[in-house]
């Protein structure tokens, strides 16, 4: 209906990832101790652009609506 | 209690949620031009979408949190919940009821009630469904606007304010498809937001073997066998051997059957996603869909409360703890939280959060959609103004969202001055709601059904759930509102057995008064019960298509997956 769900899905993963990554580049790394030393900021930014990027992708190409139907 | 303190980039993203949330809302406005777009969004949506929103309609935040909570408490035995309770009612409510929902054309639940009943037993449900849907969100709202105020330090009125002004834009400009599209970003923030959680934590705590350990440490020290903390059936022969303290029948019966059927199946806030859906395959597909997510939810909700717990018992003077209560037990409800404060720096901490308040807010929207498509359509147009424009129902459906959400924070700030009336309410809201499964398989597969039978058995069955209420008390409370108000005949080893020999009575008394009452009552014609009774149902036949297309064969494949879950954990 109206609007295609899969852009704001994409859209919103993609650009929270991208803040995450950016935050995770130039914060201070101490505080990573809390998760297990781990710069959980920038490993999960970065799965989040690509899942983003992956909705974004599917909902130029059209495919993934024709399979669901 | 332990305060969390926020980064400019925490904020950051919380905005960046709100403003996609509100955009949502007016990219769709366009598009509402009837009652039929702004209640059922068309019957227009595919099915992962619609099967998405089933799935997070009933993920509101005081689930989450009280799964967690759950998990610390009683362990990987929460999942019952998820693996004898929801799945197998989703498959049911899929394969077998879906057809006469969509098939029926009904705009709500009570609206089947009155196509295949009456009107007396549609009213009864409309009304007694309203009204707890207002309570519900009103709960939510309260429940956030306590959360935040201890966690962050804001203020009370500003959160409840701000998220019932959200909520209020989103659902008003976009109505249902609005709400289903937000419902489908919070469970994708969900698993964004509390997968990482899982992952570090299981990484913290050595693994499921570490975790396992260490819970059985915690096990013993409670005086139970060293896996009870680990395992779904191992230590359910007796109810006093396991944390839940339920035994495996009143599991099976009373959670399995009964709660479970009962809400997957007949509860309008979930099938009225289903409702959504743009065609009767896609309808029947909508809780199958959900299903498989479902499956694996545990993991992210149940596990967080195990290792927490594992780490408050086993961990030194610097590690993690549950924070306590006033009377020095352990908060369990501050479970994900304090989780999410532990292992999260800055950025991560600010997603966990956002999908936190994403499950209150969509947990909320569901409710109130729910309840002015139920409002609309089975209270004013059925009762109050009949014959109006379908503009003036799409005015009315508008119009009922500001009243809801307006009732829903009189309702929470209620709470915070009678708490007592709000266990009160939702005790008796589970009366009503005890028996209604039963209607409904009788109402769907056996045709003598009548209408003054269904009346008849569900208030039976709300009057045998409150009379074995009153008469039967969980150990260790005390008279009044956990039970026993009209004498103890029966004590419980716990609360949770209780509710469920609860339903188990509500439901037979239904089920049995229903039957009586329909033979001694003349039977409704056939002619109007076509495509809403099984026996007087065309069959759909599912030849021709994909297997992944078969609502059977996908019914299949999850059942066996959920056996298969719960012999490895056994």
């Amino acid at each position: 209906m109206g609007i295609d769900i899969r852009k704001p899905i994409g859209g919103l993963l993609a650009l929270l990832g991208l803040i995450l990554m950016v935050y995770g580049l130039v914060a201070d790394p101490a505080q990573y101790r809390k998760s297990n030393g781990r710069n959980i900021n920038l490993i999960w930014g970065g799965v989040l652009v690509a899942a983003g990027g992956a909705f974004l992708l599917g909902s130029r190409s059209g495919t993934a609506r024709q399979a669901s139907r | 209690m332990p305060r969390i303190e926020l980064a400019p980039v925490d904020y950051l993203i919380l905005c960046t949620y709100l403003v996609f949330v509100l955009g949502i809302g007016f990219a769709l406005k366009r598009y509402m031009k009837s009652s039929d777009d702004f209640f059922m969004s068309g019957r227009a949506l595919p099915a992962w979408v619609t099967g998405l929103a089933f799935l997070s309609a009933n993920l509101g935040a005081q689930e989450v949190m009280g799964m967690a909570a759950s998990g610390a408490k009683y362990g990987i035995a929460t999942a019952h919940f998820y693996w004898v309770g929801a799945v197998p009612a989703m498959v049911f409510v899929g394969v077998f009821m879906m057809p006469f929902y969509y098939g029926s054309r009904a705009r709500s639940v009570p609206e089947y009630l009155k196509l295949r009943f009456d009107e007396k037993t549609r009213g009864f449900n409309a009304l007694s469904f309203a009204a707890m849907t207002v309570f519900s969100s009103g709960i939510s709202l309260y429940a956030m606007g306590l959360l935040l105020t201890a966690l962050l330090g804001w203020d009370f009125n500003a959160c409840i304010l701000l998220s019932a002004v959200v909520v209020l834009l989103y659902i008003t400009l976009g109505g249902l498809t609005s709400a289903i599209y937000n419902e489908v970003l919070q469970f994708f923030l969900i698993v964004a937001g509390f997968l990482p959680l899982v992952l570090l934590g299981l990484e913290n705590v050595g693994g499921w073997s570490g975790l396992t350990e260490r819970l059985a440490a915690v096990s013993t020290g409670r005086g139970f066998e060293a896996s009870a903390f680990t395992s779904l059936w191992g230590t359910l022969g007796n109810a006093s051997a396991n944390p839940l303290g339920v035994e495996w029948f009143g599991t099976l019966m009373g959670l399995g059957f009964v709660l479970s059927f009962g809400y997957w199946c007949t509860d309008f806030l979930v099938v009225q996603r289903a409702m959504a859906a743009d065609s009767m395959l896609a309808a029947r597909r909508t809780p199958l869909i959900a299903a498989f997510p479902k499956m694996i939810f545990p993991f992210l909700v149940i596990v967080p409360g195990m290792i927490a717990i594992a780490l408050t018992k086993t961990s030194g003077a610097d590690g993690f703890q549950l924070p306590l209560k006033p009377d020095g037990s352990l908060n369990y409800d501050m479970t994900i939280p304090m989780m999410l404060g532990h292992y999260f720096p800055s950025g991560m901490l600010g997603l966990g959060l956002t999908a936190l308040m994403a499950s209150f807010m969509s947990g909320m929207a569901g409710n109130v959609t729910a309840f002015n498509t139920v409002w609309t359509y089975d209270i004013y147009q059925a009762y109050i103004r009949p014959r109006e424009s379908d503009a003036h129902y799409l005015w009315m459906g508008r119009a009922s969202t500001v009243g809801g959400i307006g009732a829903s924070v009189a309702a929470a700030y209620l709470a915070t001055q009678f708490n007592n009336i709000m266990d009160f309410l939702q005790l008796v809201f589970a009366f009503v709601n005890a028996p209604l499964f039963a209607t409904f398989l009788l109402g769907m597969f056996w045709k003598r059904a009548t209408g003054h039978g269904a009346f008849f058995g569900l208030v039976a069955g709300t009057a045998a759930a409150a009379l074995h209420h009153g008469l039967s008390l969980p150990a260790g409370s005390a008279v009044g509102i956990k039970g026993g108000w009209l004498g103890v005949m029966t004590a419980y080893p716990s609360e949770m057995a209780q509710n469920f020999w609860t339903a188990i009575f509500a439901w037979t008394a239904c089920f049995l008064a229903t039957i009586v009452a329909s033979l001694a009552t003349r039977a409704h014609r056939e002619e109007d019960m076509r495509g809403l009774v099984w026996p007087l149902t065309e069959r759909q036949s599912d030849a021709g298509l994909a297997w992944h297309q078969k609502p059977a064969t996908l019914g299949l494949i999850i059942l066996a997956l959920v056996a298969a879950l719960n012999i490895i954990f056994w």
